[in-house]
């Protein structure tokens, strides 16, 4: 369930690269450890961020977490569907459930690969 | 946890961690005069005695005034079994309920209440109510400003100056651009309201009926409003919004009011009771607690503190407000009055204030030289020019035993010889004849 091509960071983001720009989302393992979600906060178009700030929550049935920017980075899009239907990040994490679209203005070194984001899940899950 | 008192040894350990040698030490900042040694309070007195003074004092107010007083606050009738129902101790006494496995009836209370505030000003949703109108008001700009992120809110003049005076205090530090528009002869100005509305607008407040008593319809201008993306805040008078179009078919995004009118006497100023309440966009960003209904995993019906992830217990750094409590007990008052009432009591309730109103409009505009100062339809309330001063008026009627209402030149420079009355289903014809007869006599 972890896709090869994504990369992760230890606070359960996922970023797909595509050139300048990217989309970032909540991994699988995070949503099945938040359970049915019921509300996304997302920011808006236009909004900036640091790798590591926080720009946005989520909250389940169960908790509401903070969602951190795995990379520097201005906001393109948000997924505005998730305001009436956040169960689509539980559905569809890497497809439906995406949270936002950004342009990448900063390095993604310190992001994990699929390999190394497996190691975290299985510490995290035990 | 028990309650257990510091010790010598503690209160020792703690003196010496801040580096001074006594407790008196460490209130040396706070000048000796102003310590209550220093009050030279008398001594003691017995229950008895304290009763007998507080009985004098108590006597020098006059109780027996007949009031045309409003401007906000309005003497209704309170059935009694709001206060025979409210008392019970299951209420009285009840702790926040942050658990619902031992709160079902206070829940079940909120939850109530906060269908009956929705439904009466046509909104989505309500909250457990805030402490007042004004910080009702406050809190909803606040709303406005997290979702929109613009600086700029336009107020009308006719709405409440005193809620205009807190909603000024309260952001003071806050970097709002608060834009007032004047009134255009106790009417609210819609025209130059909607002027000043542009991209970087939070939102417009306006209040229905206005201060001056005046009714409006604004549902072209919040469409107006609508279209800049700013949202539209409306003040209410709860009574009223029995028999106008409401907030909500308005087109309003947040409707607020005073709970006071529905279910709490007027009482030295409190307690009172902020009614808030929004569209669905906007429940996120409402403050404070909202009760749900939900079902067990028998089926059961059961209540619930719901959407409260930004609640202080839970993520205080994430709160919507630094207003920690509500106004539950008050909250349960309205939540009777109005269960006791029904939709056609409460309408009847409105529709009599109004016609008294009217009447009392027709019997003072008859009196040589007193004027309609409020143009327009109006409700309960409404402001008429005297030619002499207003101030002068109600000190000479007090002393005939009529308030004869408010001075709107306390909050309007210049306008001195304007007063604002108010009636209610508790004003008679015969005080209105009197209240006429007596203030042709005066002026």
């Amino acid at each position: 369930m972890i896709p090869q091509e994504l990369l992760y960071a230890k606070s359960h983001e996922w970023l797909k690269v595509d050139g300048e720009n990217g989309i970032i989302g909540i991994t699988h393992f995070a949503q099945e450890q938040l359970g049915d979600l019921t509300f996304v906060e997302l920011p808006q178009e236009g909004d900036t961020f640091a790798a590591g700030d926080e720009f946005g929550s989520i909250e389940s049935v169960k908790a509401a977490s903070e969602m951190y920017a795995p990379v520097d980075c201005e906001v393109v899009a948000v997924n505005e569907a998730l305001e009436d239907a956040p169960e689509k990040v539980n559905e569809d994490p890497y497809g439906d459930g995406w949270l936002m679209k950004i342009k990448i203005t900063g390095p993604t070194d310190g992001l994990l690969d699929a390999a190394a984001y497996e190691k975290v899940t299985e510490e995290d899950a035990h | 946890m028990p309650y257990v008192p510091h010790s010598p040894e503690e209160i020792r350990e703690m003196l010496d961690v801040i580096g001074v040698d006594s407790v008196e030490d460490l209130f040396a900042e706070i000048p000796t005069e102003l310590r209550p040694k220093s009050f030279a309070l008398p001594k003691g007195k017995s229950e008895m005695a304290v009763l007998q003074q507080l009985e004098e004092m108590a006597a020098k107010n006059t109780t027996d005034l007949t009031s045309f007083l409003g401007a906000g606050f309005y003497d209704h009738f309170i059935p009694t079994a709001v206060d025979a129902l409210s008392s019970r101790s299951e209420f009285y006494t009840a702790y926040t309920p942050y658990q619902p496995e031992s709160s079902q009836g206070t829940l079940q209370a909120i939850f109530e209440y906060q269908t009956a505030m929705a439904r009466l000003m046509g909104m989505d949703y309500a909250n457990a109510s805030v402490y007042d109108g004004g910080s009702a008001l406050y809190e909803a700009t606040l709303m406005a400003v997290r979702k929109t992120r613009r600086k700029k809110i336009i107020v009308s003049e006719a709405l409440n100056p005193i809620y205009r005076v807190m909603l000024d205090s309260y952001t003071t530090n806050l970097n709002l651009e608060l834009i007032t528009v004047p009134h255009n002869h106790g009417r609210t100005n819609v025209k130059s309201i909607t002027a000043a509305v542009d991209k970087d607008t939070a939102a417009v407040i306006v209040q229905n009926p206005n201060f001056f008593g005046s009714v409006n319809d604004f549902t072209e201008m919040f469409e107006k409003v609508h279209e800049h993306k700013a949202l539209a805040i409306m003040s209410t008078y709860p009574v009223m919004q029995s028999v106008l179009k409401t907030p909500g078919q308005m087109g309003a995004d947040i409707a607020i009011g005073d709970g006071q009118s529905i279910g709490q006497p007027l009482s030295f100023g409190g307690p009172y009771l902020g009614i808030m309440t929004c569209t669905k966009a906007l429940v996120r960003q409402m403050p404070g607690r909202i009760a749900g209904r939900t079902e067990d995993e028998d089926g059961k019906t059961g209540y619930v503190l719901t959407i409260q992830a930004r609640e202080q217990h839970i993520r205080r750094q994430k709160a919507t407000s630094n207003i920690c409590s509500n106004q539950a007990l008050c909250a349960l008052r309205t939540l009777i009055h109005l269960c006791l009432l029904g939709e056609e009591g409460l309408r009847r309730t409105a529709t009599l204030s109004v016609e008294r109103a009217h009447y009392a409009a027709e019997r003072l505009t008859a009196i040589d030289g007193v004027e309609m100062f409020t143009k327009g339809p109006f409700g309960n309330e409404f402001a008429v020019s005297l030619p002499v001063n207003a101030f002068e008026v109600i000190d000479k009627l007090t002393e005939r035993g009529i308030i004869p209402g408010f001075p709107v030149g306390r909050y309007y420079e210049g306008f001195e010889n304007v007063l604002l009355v108010a009636c209610t289903e508790k004003t008679t014809e015969e005080q209105i004849g009197i209240f006429a007869e007596i203030l042709r006599g005066t002026i």
